[in-house]
């Protein structure tokens, strides 16, 4: 027995090796951000070892089968032996796998559990106040909205959160149905139309430093032509910057007012245009969920990316907004704008001005 | 009709096809048109993987990507895989069972003209305003938003194909049960044979939730309906529960067939018996049963709750035990045996290293939290490509070059077989290996692109060539039936000298009507049996006498194509969704209906009592004669 466990946990390492070269910290499953992708890798690495034992007994016997066995020159009339079977090895291969997978279902079910326990999330102290952090994703055609209902904030497309501790979220979608997947974090929950679910992450201070505290989200569920660029971001940052920038939002009721002439030019347009229609400029957009039909614009200037996937510049922003369906095709926003590059200019300067704090 | 092949004009032949209600005929309808269907879902593939080599390609906008995907999907499961399987199943099973014709030969044709008008108006849909683009899985809230009339084409297309495979797969279950010879006890059947069975028993289970959820989404489409319209009260989730409900037993209607193909061929070239026949048949049924109770492994992120994915969850890793049993009586069979490499046995001896690799990934995304980060992924992606070409495809060209002179009466070429096959192999596992990795690293499945710098670029290049290599194969394929049709060389009865059941104690291709005299079955492979003993024949059960065949009838192509232009009818109908409602809609679905129930009045009031092949015409066709 302890021979077979040495060589199990051999196996093991080895595939530890093997895997962690894979992928980037701050997409890869293979590089867990938190206990809950280090759970999931576990159970990978369960699995994926005796799934592994399965197959080497397979291809021994196989490889055994084919060099003894082929049919030799001068046998060409042999009739070998009809057997008819062995009740014995019928029930060793019947018993076996049964075994190997009762203990793989142990750690299976007591994960699920683990992993599906949302109780703590409704946990207040002494003054009725929340415990955990919670945050409600709200998945539309190709953004993503992330609401602090205990904050009283709200955001878009970056994903603030604090290390150390487990964020409890509130999922759905108010379109179509798409999938919420931080994969250094953790596994992936659909967000539906019909319901609300509910899981928990967790980012380790550690790990976030390495993925550059920025870890990648994607929509897993096919949703349409512009699928493939539904990504969103996570800024994972120590509970003390999440708390300062927290309460930068929450002072954030009025709109940050433009200090350049250019960007009150912006202003301007994106006022004339009818933007402010659609986008909020402050953090506590009090308008109900249906009439928040594009992403929430406050702290704008500190987005990671335009649009969720282009590079944060000045280039791409102007680009997105001139001609949004050639970056993201079937986007609800508008198909193309006809704005003068003045206008471009000043609307850039404006939104990248956007900022709740340094 | 006739048993030895003479020359006809091409009307003639094509009225012969189109009319046949023969089970040999049918399956080279079947081959036909699924091959034609699974070269268009390869062609479907490639552009995939092109769009795919490099990050930001745009060989292919993102919308047109999502309409190739979605129809590879659908081809490759509806309209390739299933009728070509149902090829072999007509082709092979009726002989193997001793019967001259399945049960119902009349409703084999009609199951035949309903897929086949089925999967047109699937494709013309690329000709109309384009494809389904919501995946083959068209689930309710992205399907019902879907602009165009791409998710109609699928609904009604599917619909009309979907009959088609139900109608087959009543018939089979008839066939076997009513129609074995003297002493084809069922525990003395061919493993082909059980195996097509229980995947008719599951067709007949898992396609009728299929019907209902297309024809749900249907009304809600085209005839204003909220089923799974959330803001009407409607819900999408039930869908997925469908959905799921068929398209999980699905997965064994199109494995456990290509299971009975190895279990044909392992034997044959092991020239042994297979190993444990009463565990592989009891492995079959405990599949097909348990296949149903796993459903909701599709769903584990949909959020149903702990208790119900632990559930899930333990049933799925069930699977693995029946299927463990057939591996090792597959090894256990060959164990021992006298092994000659032929090109089936070569995709066997494929099959097994592919299919474990496609059965452990299974058990792994088995594991519910595992799966919330498998599912959606590559890892998935390439789980069910080792599944299913690993398993029914590998299954389907073994069977090809195995069944293929039993069909046509010729012999492919073993040695582009074995280029083939070489190229295949390679190309498949070069293709899907890596997508595992790709899955792990955070790769979702069916986007259009990705994006660079996420460490994505080489894994989706090495695919991409592994799938040229794949193209490759079955161009040589494709070459290797063109040469051999040309060739013509005919063979014998039993061409692979080893064979086992009573399909190769007849001719090749076997006279119409199969048996002249219905064979006595004295056990388990019974042709083998015979062999041995130094016969030459089967045993026969009765004395020669005159036979009674079924005729030939057109009834069936104007039924499906009267659901065929009543599909057209109800798309442009005037209460349509998509708003381009036309006054023709409800004439032509009425039409339309109009053909499909006056074909059947005229098939429920005319009498047909076939016709029969008299003894004496029976014996001048063993002198070289000619019958009918």
């Amino acid at each position: 027995m302890g021979m077979k466990f040495g060589r199990l946990s051999f196996l093991f390492l080895l595939l530890t090796l093997v895997l962690a070269g894979c992928g980037e910290p701050f997409l890869s499953t293979l590089k867990p951000a938190g206990e809950v992708a280090e759970t999931q890798l576990t159970l990978l690495f369960i699995s994926t070892s005796i799934m592994v034992l399965v197959i080497l007994v397979v291809v021994i016997i196989y490889l055994i089968v084919l060099f003894r066995f082929r049919r030799k020159k001068g046998e060409e009339n042999k009739i070998p032996k009809q057997v008819e079977g062995s009740h014995k090895l019928e029930i060793i291969w019947t018993v076996i796998p049964i075994l190997l997978l009762l203990s793989l279902s142990v750690p299976t079910i007591a994960a699920t559990f683990k992993l599906g326990d949302v109780k703590d999330m409704d946990k207040v102290d002494k003054d009725g106040n929340r415990e955990a952090l919670v945050v409600n994703v709200r998945a539309n055609l190709y953004w993503w909205e992330f609401e602090y209902p205990d904050l009283g904030i709200i955001t878009s497309q970056d994903l603030v959160v604090p290390t150390d501790e487990k964020v409890y979220f509130n999922l759905k979608a108010s379109d179509v149905k798409h999938s919420f997947w931080v994969p250094a974090a953790g596994g992936k929950m659909d967000t539906n139309t019909d319901n609300e679910n509910k899981f928990y992450l967790v980012f380790d201070k550690e790990k976030a430093d390495e993925a550059g505290n920025l870890f990648y989200g994607k929509c897993a569920e096919l949703c349409g032509p512009s699928h493939a660029y539904m990504d969103f971001k996570v800024k994972a940052v120590s509970r003390d910057e999440f708390n300062q920038w927290a309460t930068a939002m929450q002072k954030n009721k009025e709109e940050v007012q433009p200090t350049s002439d250019l960007a009150k030019q912006g202003q301007e347009v994106f006022q004339a245009n009818n933007c402010i229609a659609c986008h909020a400029v402050t953090a506590n957009d009090a308008r109900p969920e249906t009439a928040r039909t594009a992403p929430n614009l406050a702290d704008f200037g500190n987005r990671t990316r335009v649009a969720g996937i282009l590079e944060y510049n000045e280039e791409n922003l102007k680009a997105w907004i001139q001609n949004p369906e050639k970056f993201k095709p079937g986007n609800q926003m508008y198909k193309e704008a006809n704005l003068s590059e003045e206008e471009l200019d000043a609307l850039a300067e404006y939104l990248m001005g956007l900022k709740v704090q340094e | 009709m006739s048993s030895v092949a003479v020359k006809k004009g091409l009307g003639a032949s094509v009225w012969e096809y189109l009319t046949t209600v023969d089970h040999k005929k049918i399956a080279h309808l079947y081959l036909g048109t699924g091959g034609f269907f699974f070269l268009l879902g390869g062609i479907e593939a490639l552009f995939i993987r092109i769009q795919l080599m490099k990050p930001n390609n745009n060989f292919v906008n993102e919308q047109l990507f999502n309409e190739i995907m979605t129809m590879h999907g659908t081809t490759m499961i509806f309209l390739a895989a299933m009728p070509i399987l149902f090829a072999f199943m007509n082709a092979v099973v009726p002989i193997q069972i001793g019967a001259r014709d399945v049960a119902f030969p009349f409703l084999n044709a009609l199951g035949f003209w309903l897929f086949f008008f089925g999967g047109m108006f699937l494709n013309l849909s690329w000709f109309l305003g384009g494809a389904p683009d919501a995946g083959w899985t068209s689930y309710a809230s992205l399907s019902l938003r879907s602009e165009g009339h791409g998710i109609d084409f699928y609904t009604l297309g599917l619909q009309i194909s979907g009959f088609g495979t139900l109608i087959s797969g009543i018939n089979f279950l008839a066939t076997i049960i009513n129609m074995r010879a003297p002493g084809m006890s069922f525990m003395r059947m061919p493993l082909f044979t059980w195996t097509t069975f229980i995947a008719s028993a599951l067709i007949l289970l898992a396609f009728p939730p299929l019907t209902i959820g297309v024809f749900l989404l249907m009304f809600d489409r085209l005839f204003g309906s909220n089923f799974f319209d959330v803001t009407m009260g409607g819900n999408t989730i039930i869908w997925e529960h469908f959905f799921w409900i068929f398209g999980h037993p699905e997965v064994y209607i199109l494995v456990l067939p290509a299971f009975g193909i190895f279990s044909e061929i392992i034997p044959t070239f092991s020239r042994k018996r297979l190993f444990g026949y009463s565990s592989m048949v009891f492995a079959t049924v405990l599949i097909g049963f348990l296949g149903f109770m796993v459903w909701a492994h599709h769903m584990f992120t949909t959020g149903l709750g702990n208790v119900a994915n632990a559930i899930f969850a333990i049933a799925t890793m069930a699977i693995a035990v029946p299927t463990g049993i057939k591996i090792f009586n597959w090894l256990l069979t060959m164990w021992g045996g006298s092994i000659k490499i032929t090109v089936p046995m070569l995709y066997a001896l494929g099959f097994i290293p592919s299919f474990v690799i496609g059965g452990v990934t299974g058990v792994m995304q088995a594991v519910a939290p595992l799966d919330y980060q498998l599912h959606d992924t590559y890892f998935i992606v390439a789980h069910f490509h080792y599944v299913i070409i690993g398993g029914v495809v590998f299954g389907i060209l073994a069977a090809t070059h195995f069944y293929w002179p039993k069909m046509f009466g010729t012999k492919l070429s073993e040695k582009m077989g074995y280029v083939t096959f070489t190229l295949f192999f390679i190309g498949f596992h070069c293709t899907f290996f890596i997508q595992h990795f790709l899955g792990l690293m955070g790769m979702p499945r069916r986007v259009a692109t990705f994006l660079p710098g996420q460490g994505l670029e080489l894994g989706n290049l090495i695919s991409s060539i592994g799938a040229m290599l794949m193209a490759v194969a079955v161009i040589i394929l494709l070459f290797n039936v063109v040469i051999t049709s040309i060739r013509n060389k005919k063979v014998g009865a039993d061409p692979w000298e080893d064979g086992r059941t009573m399909e190769w104690a007849i001719a090749s291709p076997p006279p119409f009507y199969n048996f002249k005299q219905t064979p006595l079955v004295r056990g388990l492979d019974t042709w083998w049996l015979e062999k041995m003993e130094g016969k030459k024949e089967l045993t026969p059960a009765e004395p020669l006498g005159d036979i009674h065949m079924p005729n030939n009838s057109i009834i069936p192509f104007f039924i499906s194509l009267g659901l065929f232009v009543a599909a057209f009818g109800a798309m442009y109908n005037p209460l349509n969704s998509v708003g381009d409602g036309k006054s023709w809609g409800l004439p032509v679905l009425i039409i339309g209906l109009g053909i499909t129930f006056g074909s059947m009045l005229i098939r429920s009031l005319r009498d047909d009592f076939g016709y029969h092949i008299h003894k004496e015409d029976l014996l001048e066709d063993d002198k070289g004669g000619k019958v009918g």
